[in-house]
């Protein structure tokens, strides 16, 4: 009796109890199948091959669950057939849809006051609503009709990867082509007019950055490839024509030159302290020998960014603006944040072909979502009161924005920033699978030689101009001028003079050292550029720690690995995989419904059965599984550093130091030492996904434990708590809603690594994501592959944000 | 004062919050009953507001939280539409104004205080006084200089290059009200500028404001839930409860003579010597000859000049502006004002 006292007080524990009973029957259930699940495709081989039904009749399914055998469609979705969806342009479906248009459009018309001034206030919604009639007049309708009187045509879910292939092929090649002239055939040729739009995108991003390139490393070769770009189609080739002039051999600049720059430049806009930093890491590139793909990486990054931080801004005051922009954009952004890297390069490769450029574009689409959110933030911060007081200073809209709202909101902007430069930096790696060059495409060669030390200092490089960049653009933002100083010419120009004056004085300095270096054997001017891999390195020592490692470690390691293996991860493995889909429905959703309610259970249900209803189910149960692994390791880690080095002010600032500069670090390198020492295995792509993702609730936890307000602990103390009652009574509660948050990112992390970690050799969602990618890309798998793992991000990403809300609501924390 | 036009005149102003507001308040015909439009899930936020301000005056409305009289402040700046009725300023229709036109006139004739002082963060004192200058378009060293004078008026002299979150409260609101100045405006918003600020604080600045209502004379509209403050610093208090203006009346004649049990409610407490002026508590000359050689001004605050008459004797004569006799006070009506009971008293204000 007292038991069920006990949990009618606690209904969400009820549940869960339920919920668990309900999910291990179901477990229990999968019978004649069970042998077949744990492995990863044979159940789908042996539906192929016909030894098993994919689905039962009803009756069938009825006695089969009787007799505790759950029906196949229960254990694996089985692929489902639609009604093929018709498209029809034709005259009677274009009138059908300007109709619906019109219709939707008119209560908003009929209702508005100003009638003449309608038009240029509602321009969005007339194309949102367009784009519905379009929807409803040539796809719904077309489809409706030919399923009642014309012929039915099916397909099932698992051709839609085919089907957006086909569409955005038909979209390249054949829609709205238009001839253009050929100078190589001498004839005109058909061209799809998206495809010459995003070639020009990417023939304006490669010149961008090819111009600064070429000065910082190539000279004057910088109008040779303005040639290229343009000499597809004119054939005209000015660097031939021109050979001869002095001015086509004039040499990049020195980096002496650039080194001197930086210290004057730091110093200009923050003081000493910025400038030995911004100059020592430009003195540490060179004489790494890396700084010809430091600066080709910094070339793509001085491109991406600006436009990232331009359009995040612009698509930002637009949704500000329009609560519609706002509504579409927001799914948007939720996806783009758990969006694999890997998955946007499929189709950025479709439509932008390969080169600096593409890994440009593939920079910007994933640097630009964080942007919007943060600037979007920004802007609804700012207080209604400052607003008013801009309109009542007489600003016209222009002004409101451009000088009120945007300063205003200017620290969440700058957070944006930053966000925007970090993700320019982090996708420097990934960049060079499609073709950019610098930093990135050098530490993958480095990885797959397998050069630690090499490995090392290409990642010391990213950071530092990851740094340095950043601390640049924040001291920028926040410079000052001053109005009543009467200054002479001299004082006010002093730096750009001094600049001038060093400039001139570096130049001459890199022009004595070709005699300096004239009688060296290799005939190299250190003082103008130092060649890739003729610096100084480290490489030996770090090479020496590794070799050490191996030869010392392996062996005891081996053993723990195997027992790992054996014992842990392979049981693991194998019973998620045994898991029927039903059950995995109940577990997820039930827990959707304790957390959330029924919106919770639909929402987590919805995003569950799209994966469930591609053929990857199986492979994201494995992804699933490496997550939850490498999740309760990182989160029993980073929340036990953080909470022993909050105890200590120096500690704290050091972990937190620590945790900067591991985000930053190019997540790779973390790929090498562990496959030295524990080989292809899931141990190693675990190890590297805990060592990613145990940054986030690390941090989170000294935070939240930092941010306990100082009275509530005090009152600890006067009641007489010790250190560790006042740790688990009072400190860990409050600070835990902001621990979950950790956790969510924590989540995040991992899903990154676990999809990265496919380049050692793992068998889900990321290794099908890879091979779309290395065989030459089928848009919609690569698409499909991308949402499924950011289906399962953003499941996670519900449950806890809703969790903590409620919590944080509860505990009356903001 | 009668030949002069009104510098704001506010014609039966709504405003209504709410999805089918206009439409409720055609069908209402004028009579807006607040708890009708709360089921209809609309706000009423003004209801009915007409009355005039004129040149060099200050009106000061005064209401609790949820009165509307912040709405209605922002409806005659019109940084919301008012749902219905007429706003005139200086005989122009302001709610017929094109965007253009009303940017013209905030950028010339309105300045604007806000509670929360409203300042921008990235601009440091000078710069945000200037703001409004350089949003018309002034040059910057024209700007600057106008703003460095502001920031002499309002006692800000050495903290030109400060950023507003390193000023104190009162120093900041100095800032808000040198920047609603600085384009040298004819009509002055305030919106609760003095209720954010601790009460030592409040009392300097309010002295601080009516130093420079003295040396500028603007035509003013005050907001505050503050009644002693409204009495202090009003020519004429509009008290506002549920967005209906309850009484409009010089401060004297609101507290001898409260129009509702509302207004009575906030008169109660208040010490009659403080508000009343001479003027209300003198009789007309009659027969008697042996006055006091003390002279009191008919404009004189009943407090401040109670000890004199009081020591006197005999009855006091009062002068006007010109310094012509128009009455006297006697002692027992001052010992009446300071210690009797308040409903007995009568005004002739």
């Amino acid at each position: 009796m007292n038991f069920i006292n006990y949990l009618s007080e606690r209904p969400k524990l009820t549940q869960l109890g339920i919920v668990l009973i309900v999910f291990f029957i179901l477990m229990s259930m999968t019978g004649q199948y069970h042998d077949l699940i744990v492995e990863r495709h044979l159940f789908a081989k042996s539906v192929v091959k016909g030894e098993i039904q994919s689905s039962a009749g009803f009756a069938e399914s009825m006695s089969m669950i009787l007799n505790w055998q759950l029906p196949p469609q229960l254990v694996r979705i089985p692929e489902l057939t639609f009604y093929h969806p018709v498209i029809n342009t034709s005259a009677t479906y274009v009138l059908i849809a300007l109709l619906v248009t019109a219709g939707l459009l008119y209560k908003s018309f009929a209702e508005s006051v100003n009638k003449s001034q309608w038009l240029s206030f509602n321009w969005f919604q007339i194309i949102s609503k367009g784009f519905v009639g379009i929807i409803v007049g040539l796809l719904f309708i077309p489809t409706l009709y030919n399923w009642f009187f014309g012929e039915v045509t099916r397909s099932t879910f698992w051709e839609l990867p085919s089907m957006l292939q086909d569409f955005s092929q038909y979209l390249i090649f054949e829609f709205w082509v238009t001839p253009v002239y050929d100078p190589e055939i001498e004839d005109y040729e058909d061209y799809g007019r998206v495809r010459l739009f995003t070639r020009a995108i990417g023939a304006t991003l490669l010149f961008l950055i090819t111009l600064i390139r070429e000065l910082l490393i190539g000279g004057f070769e910088t109008v040779v490839s303005l040639a290229n770009v343009f000499s597809d189609q004119s054939g005209w080739d000015w660097l031939a024509e021109n050979k001869d002039k002095w001015y086509s051999s004039v040499p990049a600049i020195p980096w002496t030159v650039l080194t001197a720059g930086a210290f004057i430049l730091g110093y200009k806009l923050k003081g000493v302290g910025l400038s030995i930093l911004a100059g020592f890491s430009c003195i540490y590139l060179a004489v790494f020998g890396q700084w010809e793909p430091a600066m080709q990486t910094l070339s793509l990054v001085l491109v991406a960014a600006p436009v990232s931080v331009l359009l995040g801004v612009i698509w930002a005051v637009l949704a500000y603006k329009s609560r519609t922009v706002e509504r579409v954009i927001t799914p948007l952004l939720l996806v783009a944040q758990t969006f694999p890297h890997f998955a946007y390069l499929v189709p950025v490769i479709v439509f932008f072909g390969i080169g600096d450029h593409a890994g440009a574009i593939a920079t910007i689409i994933f640097a630009t979502p964080p942007m919007i959110r943060l600037t979007l933030l920004g802007l609804k911060r700012v207080s209604p009161e400052v607003l008013d007081a801009g309109m009542m200073s007489g600003c016209h809209n222009y002004q409101l924005m451009f000088k009120v709202l945007i300063p205003t909101a200017r620290r969440d902007i700058l957070i944006g920033v930053n966000q925007v430069i970090m993700q320019c930096l982090a996708m420097v790696v990934i960049a060079s699978f499609i073709g950019a060059k610098g930093l990135g495409f050098n530490l993958l060669l480095a990885l797959n030689q397998l050069r630690v030390g090499q490995a090392l200092e290409l990642g010391v490089c990213i950071v530092l101009i990851a740094v340095v960049l950043d601390k640049l653009s924040l001291a920028w933002a926040n410079k000052q001028t001053d109005y009543f100083a009467d200054l002479s010419f001299v004082d006010r120009n002093k730096t750009a003079l001094l600049f001038v004056a060093v400039f001139f004085a570096a130049l001459l300095f890199a022009w004595f050292g070709n005699w300096m270096f004239a009688d060296t054997a290799k005939g190299i001017n250190y003082f103008h550029t130092i060649p890739h891999n003729k610096g100084i390195t480290t490489e030996p020592f770090w090479q020496a720690g590794v070799d050490y490692m191996v030869s010392n470690w392996r062996a005891d390691i081996k053993i723990f690995n195997k027992w790992l293996l054996v014992e842990v991860l392979m049981p693991m493995k194998a019973s998620y995989l045994a898991m029927p889909a039903i059950a995995t429905f109940v577990l997820t959703m039930g827990v959707g419904y304790i957390i959330g309610g029924i919106r919770s259970a639909i929402v987590i249900g919805l995003f569950m059965l799209f994966i469930a209803l591609t053929p990857w189910w199986e492979r994201a149960l494995i992804t699933m599984y490496m997550l939850t692994f490498a999740v309760i390791v990182s989160v029993i880690i980073g929340t036990i550093v953080g909470a022993i080095c909050v105890q200590n002010k120096r500690a704290t600032k050091f972990i937190l130091l620590v945790c900067d500069t591991f985000q930053t670090f190019p997540s790779f390198i973390y790929l090498i030492p562990v496959i030295m020492l524990f080989g292809v295995t899931d141990t190693s792509v675990l190890i590297a996904v805990i060592v990613y993702a145990v940054i986030p609730p690390t941090r989170y936890t000294v935070e939240g434990l930092r941010n306990v307000p100082e009275s509530l602990l005090e009152a600890g103390d006067m009641s007489g708590a010790t250190k560790l009652q006042r740790m688990v009574k009072i400190e860990f509660p409050l600070a835990f809603p902001h621990i979950m948050l950790g956790v969510n990112q924590c989540v995040i992390f991992a899903l990154f690594m676990v999809i990265i970690g496919a380049f050692i050799g793992t068998t889900d969602l990321g290794q099908e994501i890879m091979q779309q990618l290395f065989s030459g890309g089928n848009i919609g798998t690569g698409l499909m592959l991308g949402l499924c793992v950011a289906f399962i991000g953003l499941a996670v990403d519900h449950l806890i944000q809703t969790w903590a809300t409620k919590r944080r609501k509860l505990l009356g924390i903001d | 004062m009668s030949d002069q036009q009104p510098v704001i005149k506010c014609d039966s102003v709504y405003k209504i919050f709410g999805k089918n507001a206009e439409k409720m308040l055609k069908n209402a015909n004028g009579k807006v009953v607040a708890e009708e439009f709360q089921k209809a899930g609309c706000v009423v936020g003004v209801n009915n507001a007409s009355f005039e301000v004129n040149k060099g005056e200050m009106l000061v409305v005064m209401g609790l939280s949820g009165s509307g009289k912040s709405t209605l402040l922002r409806c005659i700046s019109r940084l919301t539409d008012a749902t219905a009725g007429n706003i005139y300023i200086e005989g122009e229709d302001l709610t017929s104004m094109s965007d253009k036109e009303l940017i013209e006139l905030r950028r010339n004739k309105m300045g604007m205080v806000f509670q929360s002082f409203a300042l921008l963060p990235h601009k440091t004192v000078l710069e945000n006084i200037a703001f409004p200058l350089q949003v018309k378009g002034n040059s910057t060293k024209d700007s600057m200089q106008r703003a460095k004078d502001m920031v002499d008026l309002v006692g800000l002299t050495g903290r030109e290059n400060y950023f507003p979150r390193q000023l104190s409260g009162g120093q900041q609101q100095r800032v808000g009200i040198a920047r609603s100045l600085a384009v040298e405006p004819d009509i002055w918003f305030l919106d609760e500028p003095f209720s954010a600020l601790d009460p030592l604080i409040r009392k300097e600045m309010q002295d601080e404001f009516l130093r420079l209502q003295g040396v500028l004379n603007k035509t003013i509209l005050f907001v505050t839930h503050d009644f002693d403050e409204a009495l202090r610093l009003a020519d004429r208090i509009a008290i506002m409860k549920d967005g209906i203006i309850e009484q409009l009346d010089t401060p004297a004649n609101i507290v001898l003579n409260p129009a509702t049990e509302y207004v009575r409610k906030f008169t109660e407490d208040v010490p009659r010597e403080k508000v009343l002026k001479i003027k209300s508590v003198m009789e007309p000359v009659g027969d008697e000859t042996d006055f006091s050689d003390l002279r009191v001004s008919e404009d004189a605050i009943i407090e401040t000049v109670a000890e004199a008459v009081l020591g006197d004797p005999k009855s006091v004569p009062v002068l006007n502006a010109n310094d012509d006799i128009v009455g006297v006070v006697h002692s027992s009506k001052v010992i009446h004002v300071l210690f009797g009971e308040n409903s007995t008293l009568e005004s002739n204000a």
